[in-house]
């Protein structure tokens, strides 16, 4: 059963007819995770209309939402229809977030689909999370799909990698240039965006940013990612520099659909989601077997001595590889 | 095959905005952290909201509730005119008030739909289980 007695069949009929009402049921589906979200996956899969996916990261505060405000009207003015995904960190302590990229991105952007998700804390959750929103948001039409993660944490740079496009924001004055270095931002971007460019240093960033891009060039990098990532100088207080922006993203979706490195990445993100549902019941049967008898068995070997912790493993994996088979 | 549902209940998502032109939004910054600390997902909007707007995040955000802060003498126009936006819309979702709302303005707002009334006095315990129990008398 969904939500509030209403049949997933139904919900998908009118998502797929355009209500937004529906779509936001759906990614809410898809974020739970579980059965209900495998039936959606099988309903929509091969639905898509292959979207393409945008990701937006950077340090916190760096006009992330901003920028992606005047993205979403500049996809809209050219005829698009985009679609945000806004992934904000949740507390791990007590696993509630407050979610505010929309408010920055509602202020420069027109009247666009956003949604906000929380990371939610559960390992692998994302990973499972976005593609599944993704899926929903192309299955209905939207396109481009821009998602905003901060650039820091290994899972949300993940998520920005998994991109067709992927942009990397830095600011003016921060050492954001090394910083991205270390984070492994510079490795990911397909385009570089220096924001804030309002500030003073904006020129001493972009400068530190060719450098790298010359080492990477030396590297090797370079060639894997097939070509040397433009540096874009915006405002995205004001909107200058946007339109150049939009036209280096909509110029990489090009360059992507004149090979087929578009598919490529799709089958990556494909085998993303599929390792992360692999690790997900891996994860949910070991816990069962913990769970059991033979788990509690094996535990208390371990305390007593009788076993290592490689023999208690062996037992839980043999345990767990058993009771999938009955 | 299909994996089981998942197992924890997911956090509770909640609207949070201030309708109208007037005043600050310090009030709701701090229901916004309240909420967060009880493990809710806190969609926040801030100042400056059309009831059009909300009804437009509640339905892309799929949220579960909303709370309205108020401090003019609009509460008896506006929070009716929020209930009345959703249910327009098809949708059930409760709608929770805090501010300075005067003791005879409470029945009305009841009798206009909106889920729970808070004084400014209201401590954590009571935003938090006003907006619960608000979702959960919700069909
Ligand atoms: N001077 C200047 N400030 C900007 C610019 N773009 C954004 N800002 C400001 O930077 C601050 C952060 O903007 P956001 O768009 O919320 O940044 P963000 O990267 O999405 O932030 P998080 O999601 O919290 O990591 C706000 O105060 C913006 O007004 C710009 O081009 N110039
Ligand atoms: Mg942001």
């Amino acid at each position: 059963m969904t939500q509030r007695g209403l049949d997933l069949d139904d919900i998908v009929e009118r998502a797929l007819g355009g209500q937004r009402r529906a779509v936001g049921r759906l990614l809410s589906v898809a974020e739970r995770g579980g059965a209900e979200a495998d039936r959606l996956t099988a309903a929509l899969h091969g639905r898509s209309a292959r979207a393409h996916i945008v990701g937006i990261t950077g340090p916190p505060g760096s006009g992330k939402s901003t920028l992606v405000g005047r993205l979403t009207a500049a996809a809209a003015a050219s005829g698009a229809n985009p679609a945000v995904l806004a992934v904000d960190p949740s507390s791990p302590l007590t696993g509630g977030a407050i979610l505010g990229d929309r408010i920055r991105i509602d202020r420069t952007g027109g009247d666009v689909f956003v949604r906000s998700i929380a990371t939610r804390g559960h390992a692998g959750g994302l990973a499972v999370a976005v593609p599944g929103a993704i899926r929903v948001l192309d299955a209905t039409g939207f396109d481009p799909i821009i998602i905003e993660t901060v650039g820091v944490g290994q899972v949300e740079v993940d998520i920005a990698a998994m991109a067709d496009t992927t942009v990397v924001v830095a600011n003016p004055g921060t050492g954001d240039a090394v910083q991205a270095n270390k984070a492994g931002l510079l490795e990911i971007a397909d385009i570089f965006v220096v924001n804030k460019a309002d500030l003073p240093e904006a020129e001493a960033l972009r400068l530190d940013l060719e450098r790298m891009l010359d080492l990477s060039h030396v590297t090797g990098h370079e060639a894997y990612r097939g070509r040397r990532a433009p540096i874009v100088l915006t405002e995205s207080l004001s909107g200058t520099g946007i339109d150049e922006l939009w036209t280096e993203i909509i110029d990489h979706r090009s360059l992507l659909d004149a090979s087929n490195a578009r598919q490529l990445r799709q089958l990556l993100r494909l085998r993303a989601e599929v390792e992360a549902l692999v690790a997900g019941r891996i994860h949910r049967l070991t816990r069962a077997v913990f769970d059991s008898s033979a788990g509690e068995r094996a535990l208390a070997d371990l305390a007593s001595g009788r076993i290592d912790p490689v023999a208690a493993a062996e037992i839980i994996l043999d345990e767990g590889t058993a009771s999938l088979g009955s | 095959m299909s994996g089981p549902p998942s197992s924890e209940t997911p956090p509770l998502r909640v609207v949070l905005a201030k309708l109208g032109f007037d005043g600050h939004d310090r009030g709701l910054r701090v229901v916004a952290r309240l909420l967060r600390d009880a493990g809710c997902e806190v969609i926040y909007l801030g100042l400056r909201q059309s009831v059009d707007n909300v009804v437009a995040v509640v339905e892309q955000e799929d949220a579960d509730a909303v709370g309205l802060s108020m401090h003019n003498a609009g509460h008896l126009t506006l929070a009716p005119k929020m209930v009345q936006a959703l249910r327009d819309a098809g949708l059930d979702t409760p709608v929770v008030v805090g501010g300075i709302i005067p003791d005879v303005d409470v029945e009305p707002l009841r009798q206009a739909g909106v889920a729970a009334i808070l004084g400014p006095g209201a401590s954590a315990e009571e935003v938090v289980h006003a907006v619960r129990s608000a979702v959960d008398s919700t069909p």
